[in-house]
């Protein structure tokens, strides 16, 4: 669906929480319809989509695939409200960059301009500005993509966070390649490029004062040169999700929902480091639901799937990438994971934010 | 983690499984008391790979589904108020009150913040001296003496600016109170294992002895689980009613004594009213005369709430292994996680939303509704 | 109510009069309250609540339940009930502290009449 969450290094930041029980008829925005889950959906269904109309939207694609003059572009924007700026592994540079580069990859495109717009609060300090920005330069060389073109507003003091950016970008797909959930059949191989939740668990460690022997870096990165290593053994996958809010959950439901196919997941497939495993357990949170920016998970065509674990795990950003489960007919739209115990429980879409418990 | 791991071996859950299947020989209700329990129990499937003789019916041990209605209006009021900081673990923000919940109450400008543990919120209190710090101390048995220790560091460091809405709520009294239902269909409990780490299991045995029924005190972990049901099975197939420690790593007989001794001090018994079941006689704690000054509900006095439970929910039923949740009019149409008419619902530990979430497999409902992260 | 994770006491220090320990929870770190457990030493495991220890892990304890786990099934047919020939090996009630009260019908009892 098209992206209105707010930057997902705020996943864990715990005065972003949003209501997992929302009322119904809200007279109001409230923080979670920025979550990327269900309730943002309905912002979209009942608010955007019907005023602006138009078929590209209606597709509910993270980027938008859209033909000009005969070329196939992609096309995305993403927000990012983030604190804390800087966090281990990356800051809201890194994020603003590769955010929307990454949502232009999942279309099986390489970012080739971005545009950044800044809301900047009145007050904050030039030396930050310049360490953002420098983040963002490094950022865009790392993903081999320019930024174009920019915008700057400043509001008052006390309306804002410090510093709001937005990207947005365009590439071009490559012919013959269409990646998106309706191509998924039963059948389909489900994998993941490496571990999740590491971004979420270290913005958390920020917050939670929790500390690591080894510390817990995001995984914040560029993933348009693992598709293209992906798409060079068949342009014919079906489709990429880059589970960052609401974490590989939220990236499977959508996918099973939009395309109508089951998903089933074998739990002690889905790779997830032991520090990262161990901080969720503290908090009570599930690894499933916690934030990646450098990740994605695809569906692949049975025939295809050896061949492009082998080309992933042959890439850096994907050496470490699993087979976790598969597309079936059963249970259409929804996700069911084979436990370790093997029983199966049903994973499903969170509603907002994710709430660690003590319950 | 060391001691967690160990705890989830595939391997020995398949024994104890054999074993289970090899000893039940009728059905049998067990209710398993602790919602970090039933959380274990959906988050591994692990009523599925019982018997179907086994039937687990998932107890009131939830402090967001048995947190009165009340209690959270009186918390959205206060969250409401100019200059105070609102402070509360993440599982209470789940829980909406009459008309609207601490999300509402944060968009129209409150302060309402998630804590992992209460000592955040002192912190909290001491770094911000111009501002009211009040911290919502729900919970059972296990989560008292971290609130009560809050509560006397704030005394001992002269920190004024903090307070304690309490709704704390005590598992024998619960226990109590399902068996005299009179068409109550429980026939053994699995005790909640952390409560117990505090408070010892003293208090047991006189019920298991009373109500005739099995009382085993139950981990959080998948093995742990199945041998809480591993032994409280057989106990019925010998029609045995006696209190076993299935979790003697974490629990002693006599509990935690500084824990007792603090609560002892901090907090007094009270009645409390649980949402879906009523008033229990005893079954809550309060701070005690020498600390009210920090109970928030003296400092904030809170008046003129209305509140209103849907007439159509019948949580209480479920509460009490009365109703199965898909039995109920209001499941899966006007009452979902998205929009819970009742406690039972509110929380994914609670026995209706438990139910949405993984029975739907079986169910198959035709549209698909998000619900809280299990 | 009930989430607790056991963890290893690396270091304990008094701050503003109270107890508390740095714990290790398989390479997470974090401060922990230790004024309820004022006996527990460094390299001693407790369960964690909220930022608070509330009990002693018992780490013997701990090996002989998963133990008793692995030889389920495979002594019942030779040796009868492994958990009574534990608790008889080691002369006390196994299965409960709490003690067998009620009408004694405590699993001992019952392997006695047998």
């Amino acid at each position: 669906m098209p992206d209105t969450t707010l930057s997902d290094t705020t996943l864990l930041d715990i005065t972003d929480w949003t209501c997992p029980a929302p009322l119904r008829d809200q007279p109001r925005v409230v923080m979670g319809h920025g979550g990327g889950g269900a309730m943002s959906a309905e912002l979209v269904q009942h608010i955007f989509a019907p005023a602006f109309g138009g078929e590209v939207l209606a597709q509910l694609g993270d980027a938008a695939a859209v033909s000009l003059g005969g070329v196939r572009l992609a096309f995305s924007t993403d927000t990012f409200v983030v604190r804390p700026l800087f966090f281990p592994g990356g800051s809201i540079g890194d994020l603003a960059v590769n955010g929307t580069v990454n949502d232009l990859a999942m279309s099986g495109a390489r970012a080739a301009y971005l545009s950044c717009g800044f809301i900047l609060e009145e007050g904050v300090e030039m030396a930050l500005l310049a360490r953002v920005a420098g983040a963002m330069g490094a950022a865009a060389r790392a993903a081999g993509v320019e930024v174009a073109t920019g915008d700057t507003k400043v509001v008052e003091s006390g309306h804002g966070d410090g510093v709001y950016i937005n990207t947005a970008g365009i590439g071009l797909i490559p012919a013959g390649v269409d990646l998106r959930p309706q191509r998924v059949v039963p059948g389909d191989v489900v994998i993941v490029s490496g571990a999740i939740g590491v971004h979420g668990v270290a913005v958390m460690s920020v917050r939670e004062g929790l500390e690591f022997d080894v510390e817990i870096e995001s995984d914040c990165a560029a993933l348009g040169g693992l598709v293209d290593a992906m798409l060079a053994v068949t342009p014919d996958l079906h489709v990429l999700r880059d589970p960052t809010r609401g974490g590989l959950a939220a990236a499977l439901n959508e996918i099973a929902a939009a395309s109508g196919a089951g998903v089933v997941i074998q739990e002690r497939s889905v790779p997830v480091p032991a520090p990262v495993a161990n901080a969720c357990a503290i908090l009570g949170l599930d690894p499933m639901y916690v934030a990646n920016e450098g990740k994605l998970v695809a569906f692949v065509p049975r025939q295809h799937a050896d061949a492009v674990l082998a080309a992933m795990r042959a890439h850096p950003l994907g050496a470490e990438a699993r087979v976790i489960g598969e597309a079936v007919a059963e249970h259409p739209g929804m996700v069911v994971a084979r436990t370790g115990l093997g029983g199966t429980r049903v994973v499903d879409l969170p509603i907002g934010e994710l709430l660690p418990r003590i319950c | 983690m060391k001691y967690i791991e160990e705890f989830q071996d595939p391997e020995l859950a398949r024994r104890l499984l054999d074993d289970i299947h090899a000893t039940v020989t009728r059905p049998w209700a067990l209710m398993e008391v602790c919602g970090g329990q039933t959380h274990t129990i959906i988050r591994h499937g692990i009523d599925q790979l019982l018997p179907d003789q086994v039937e687990l019916i998932h107890g009131p041990g939830c402090p967001v589904c048995v947190t009165p209605l009340e209690m959270i209006d009186k918390a959205l009021e206060i969250a409401s108020r100019p200059g105070v900081v609102f402070c509360s673990f993440g599982d209470m923000l789940r829980v909406p009150g009459t008309g609207r919940d601490l999300f509402t109450v944060r968009a129209a400008g409150g302060d309402v913040r998630v804590v992992y543990s209460p000592l955040d919120a002192l912190r909290i209190a001491q770094q911000n001296p111009d501002k009211e710090v009040v911290f919502f101390g729900i919970g059972f048995e296990t989560t008292a003496p971290p609130n009560a220790m809050t509560v006397y560091q704030a005394r001992k460091l002269g920190i004024r600016n903090f307070s304690l809405l309490v709704s704390h709520v005590r598992v024998p009294p619960a226990i109590e109170a399902i068996m005299q239902s009179p068409s109550c269909r429980v026939q053994a409990f699995l005790a909640a294992g952390h409560v117990c780490s505090v408070m010892g299991v003293g208090e047991y045995p006189e019920l298991a002895e009373r109500y005739r029924v099995p009382i085993v005190v139950t981990g959080f972990e998948p093995l742990d689980i199945l041998e809480g049901v591993r032994r409280t099975v057989r106990q019925l197939e010998r029609g045995e009613h006696t209190v076993e420690n299935a979790y003697a790593r974490a629990v002693r007989p006599e509990g935690n004594q500084a824990a007792q001794a603090m609560l002892a001090d901090v907090f007094e018994v009270t009645d409390r009213a649980w949402r879906g079941i009523g008033v229990i006689p005893q079954s809550g704690w309060r701070l005690s005369e020498r600390y009210r000054d920090y109970d928030a509900e003296h400092r904030f006095s809170v008046t003129g709430i209305t509140t209103l439970e849907p007439a159509e929910c019948r949580s209480g039923e479920v509460l009490q292994g009365l109703l199965k949740p898909h039995e109920c009019e209001a499941f899966g149409t006007t009452c979902t996680p998205r929009n819970p008419l009742g406690a039972t619902m509110v929380s994914s530990e609670g026995a209706c939303a438990a139910y949405y979430l993984y029975r739907r497999l079986d169910v198959a409902p035709a549209r698909l509704e998000a619900s809280p992260v299990a | 109510m009930c989430l607790a994770v056991p963890g290893k006491v690396l270091e304990i220090e008094e701050r503003d009069g109270t107890r508390m320990a740095t714990v290790d929870f398989g390479g997470v770190v974090k401060e922990v309250c230790l004024e309820y457990l004022p006996d527990l030493k460094v390299g001693e495991y407790a369960i964690v609540h909220v930022g608070f220890a509330l009990q002693r892990l018992d780490e013997q304890e701990a090996l002989r339940t998963l133990e008793l786990f692995a030889s389920l099934g495979m002594l019942q047919e030779e040796f009868g009930d492994p958990w009574e020939a534990a608790a008889n090996a080691n002369g006390y009630p196994w299965d409960n502290e709490a003690g067998n009260e009620g009408d004694g019908e405590g699993e001992l009892a019952l392997e006695a009449r047998q």
